[in-house]
C-alpha cells in the first residue's frame, strides 16, 4: 500500500500521547474532547523542553549567541506557520495568545479605525463567541450594526439572502471554517468571493478547521483567517492571526511595548513594520516553537491521512450513534468535521457527561461558548464528542456503550 | 465518582422526571432568578410569605438532573418553614455537597442528604447549590443569583 493514503496506525500514534496511554478512573482514557484541546505528542513535549532547558532567552534582544538562535528557532516556527496555511510571507503571520486574541486584535485595530457609525457588521448564526462578543464591543463603541447570516435546522448556512445581507454599509465578515458546536464546514471560499465582491472584510474564525482540514488562505481569497496552538496539537497560549498585508499594513498597532518599536522619544514613538509592529512584549517562545513542532508531527503523519481518517470516523460514529433510540444529532450538514453534538430525549448534557466520565470518556457537555446556536437549535446545552487522528472505532465503540449506560441509568 | 448511580440515586432521578411545585406563583411576594452561567442552567424561583414562613414556593427553569431534583426536593422542603429556619437549611447543605458537614452534629436536612454523592464531583455542586442560592437571594429581596 502507498504510505501516502495508507490508513494511520492509530495504536502507534497513541504511544506518542503519555495521558493516552495512562489509566483514568481505572479504565482506558477515551479522549473524545480534541475540539476543546488537543494533545501535545511527545515530540512537541520534547522540543518545548529542550528550548526551556538549553535554549531559553528572549528573542529579539542584543547580540549574543544564545538570543540570536532562538530568534532563529522562533522565526523557523513562523515559517513553519506561514507553509502550513499557505499565507505569501511571514510577514503577515502574527503570533498572538490564542484564536481570541487574533480576533480581538482585528476587531480593536482594524475595526476601531474603519467601522463608523451605520456600519453593519455581518457574522454567521454558528460563530463561537470570540467571534461575536469582540464585534458587540466594537458595535456599542461606535454605533455599528450587528446582522446574522442565519442557518438552517440541519446547521447549514442560508445563502439565498446573502446578497441583501451584504449591503452598501456592510464593513466586515465575521465567519467561522467549522462551526465549533455542530462541526459544519461552510463554503468559505464562495462566501469570501461574495463579501470581497462588495468591498467587505473577510474575518474567519479557522480553530476547529486547521485541525481536520489542509487550509490554504491564498485559495480562500480571505483577509484575516484566526487560529490556535492548542486545538493543532500544539501548547495553550499560542495564536496566529494571518493577514492580507496591505490591511495590516495600514492598521495602527493595538498593545504597545517593547519589540515593536523603531524608536521612543519622549515626543513621538516609530513603530517596526510586519510582524513586529503587532507583537509588543515579549512572545511565549517556548510554545511558538512547540506550534512549530506540532505542524510537523502533523505533516509527517500527512494532512491528507488525517482528514481521511477524521472523514471515515466521522461517519462510522454518526451512523453507530444515530442507531440508539432517543439520540438526536445536531447538525446534520453535508460538509462537517469530525465532531458529533447530540442530545439525549429527557437527559441533560451534563448529566451525560458527568456519567460518561465516570466510564473514562472524555467529551465536551454544554453550550460550548456558543449559546447562540443552542438557541437557534433549541436545545440548553448538547453532549459533544470531537475524533481525531489518535482516535480509532474502539472509541467510538466505548462512546456508544457509555451512552447506553446513561440510557440505563436514567430509565 | 465511585459509581455513577451514588449520585443518580432513585429518588433524583424521580424528582428529575416529576418536578414538585413547578411553575410559577402569580401573584408573589417574592422572586428571583438563578443562573449558572458556566452551564447555562437557569431557574426561577417564586415565594409568598406570610407571617416570617414560606407559605408557597414554585420554580420553573431548565438544567441537569442534579438542579432540577435539587429545586424539587427543596422547594417541599422549605414549605412552612421559616426564613430563619430555610437560610439554616441552606447553610446546611452548601455544607453537605462540598463535604463540609459535620454528619454527627444535628442538621435539618432530612432526605436532602442524599445529594451528599455531589461531593465527589466539584463541578457538579454549583448544579445542586443554584436552588439554593436563588432561595437565598429570594429571601434577601435581591432578584439575581449566580454560582460565580
Amino acid at each position: 500500500m502507498n504510505t501516502a493514503t495508507a490508513p494511520l496506525d492509530t495504536a502507534r500514534i497513541r504511544a506518542d500521547f503519555p495521558l493516552l496511554t495512562s489509566p483514568f478512573h481505572g479504565k482506558r482514557l477515551v479522549y473524545l474532547d480534541s475540539a476543546v484541546s488537543g494533545q501535545m505528542p511527545a515530540p512537541v513535549i520534547e522540543r518545548m523542553g529542550r528550548y526551556e532547558r538549553l535554549e531559553h532567552t528572549n528573542v529579539h534582544r542584543g547580540v549574543s549567541t544564545l538570543s540570536q538562535e532562538a530568534t532563529d528557532r522562533f522565526e523557523e516556527a513562523r515559517e513553519k506557520v506561514r507553509a502550513f496555511v499557505n499565507a505569501p510571507s511571514a510577514k503577515e503571520v502574527i503570533w498572538t495568545r490564542g484564536t481570541t486574541e487574533a480576533l480581538n486584535l482585528v476587531a480593536q485595530s482594524w475595526g476601531r479605525a474603519n467601522v463608523q457609525a451605520g456600519d453593519e457588521i455581518l457574522l454567521s448564526a454558528m460563530e463561537h463567541h470570540a467571534n461575536i462578543v469582540p464585534w458587540q464591543m466594537l458595535a456599542q463603541e461606535k454605533g455599528a450594526t450587528i446582522k446574522v447570516i442565519p442557518m438552517s435546522d440541519a446547521g447549514e448556512l442560508v445563502l439565498d439572502d446573502l446578497d441583501r445581507l451584504i449591503t452598501d454599509r456592510t464593513k466586515v465578515l465575521g465567519l467561522t471554517h467549522v462551526s465549533n458546536a455542530l462541526g459544519t464546514i461552510n463554503p468559505v471560499k464562495a462566501i469570501v468571493a461574495k463579501a470581497r465582491a462588495r468591498g467587505v472584510v473577510s474575518v474567519i474564525d479557522g480553530a476547529q478547521a486547521v485541525p481536520h482540514l489542509p487550509v490554504d488562505v491564498q485559495d480562500l481569497g480571505c483577509d484575516f483567517y484566526a487560529f490556535s496552538g492548542h486545538k493543532l496539537s500544539g501548547p495553550t497560549g499560542i495564536g496566529v492571526l494571518c493577514g492580507r498585508r496591505e490591511l495590516l499594513e495600514a492598521m495602527p498597532p493595538w498593545h504597545g511595548g517593547g519589540n515593536m518599536i523603531l524608536s521612543v522619544t519622549w515626543e513621538k514613538t516609530t513603530y517596526i513594520g510586519l510582524p513586529g509592529k503587532f507583537e509588543a512584549g515579549t512572545p511565549p517562545i517556548a510554545a511558538a516553537i512547540g506550534l512549530g513542532a506540532a505542524i510537523d508531527y502533523l505533516k509527517a503523519l500527512g494532512l491528507d491521512r488525517i482528514a481521511a481518517h477524521d472523514a471515515q470516523l466521522l461517519a462510522y460514529a454518526t451512523e453507530k450513534l444515530s442507531a440508539i433510540p432517543g439520540l438526536r444529532i445536531l447538525g446534520t450538514a453535508k460538509e462537517k468535521a469530525s465532531v458529533i453534538s447530540f442530545v439525549l430525549d429527557g437527559i441533560h448534557a451534563h448529566d451525560v457527561g458527568s456519567i460518561l466520565d465516570h466510564e473514562g470518556i472524555v467529551v465536551r457537555a454544554g453550550h460550548h461558548c456558543a449559546q447562540p446556536v443552542m438557541d437557534r437549535m433549541k436545545v440548553p446545552a448538547t453532549t459533544r464528542a470531537s475524533f481525531t487522528y489518535f482516535n480509532d472505532a474502539s472509541d467510538v465503540d466505548a462512546l456508544v456503550a457509555a451512552v447506553l449506560k446513561v440510557k440505563e441509568i436514567f430509565g | 465518582m465511585s459509581d455513577p448511580r451514588e449520585l443518580y440515586q432513585a429518588v433524583i432521578l424521580e424528582h428529575n422526571k416529576k418536578p414538585r411545585n413547578f411553575g410559577r406563583l402569580d401573584p408573589c411576594t417574592h422572586h428571583a432568578d438563578g443562573h449558572n452561567p458556566l452551564c447555562g442552567d437557569q431557574l426561577q424561583l417564586t415565594l409568598n410569605i406570610e407571617d416570617g414562613r414560606i407559605a408557597d414556593i414554585k420554580f420553573e427553569g431548565s438544567g441537569c438532573a442534579i438542579d432540577v431534583a435539587s429545586a424539587s426536593l427543596m422547594t417541599g422542603a422549605v414549605k412552612g418553614k421559616t426564613l430563619a429556619e430555610a437560610e439554616q437549611m441552606a447553610g446546611e447543605f452548601r455544607a453537605l455537597v462540598r463535604g463540609e458537614l459535620d454528619a454527627a452534629a444535628p442538621h435539618h436536612l432530612g432526605r436532602l442528604t442524599l445529594f451528599e454523592g455531589v461531593r465527589n464531583l466539584p463541578v457538579r455542586v454549583k448544579c445542586a447549590v443554584l436552588p439554593w442560592a436563588t432561595l437565598s437571594s429570594a429571601l434577601k429581596g435581591e432578584s439575581q443569583a449566580s454560582t460565580e
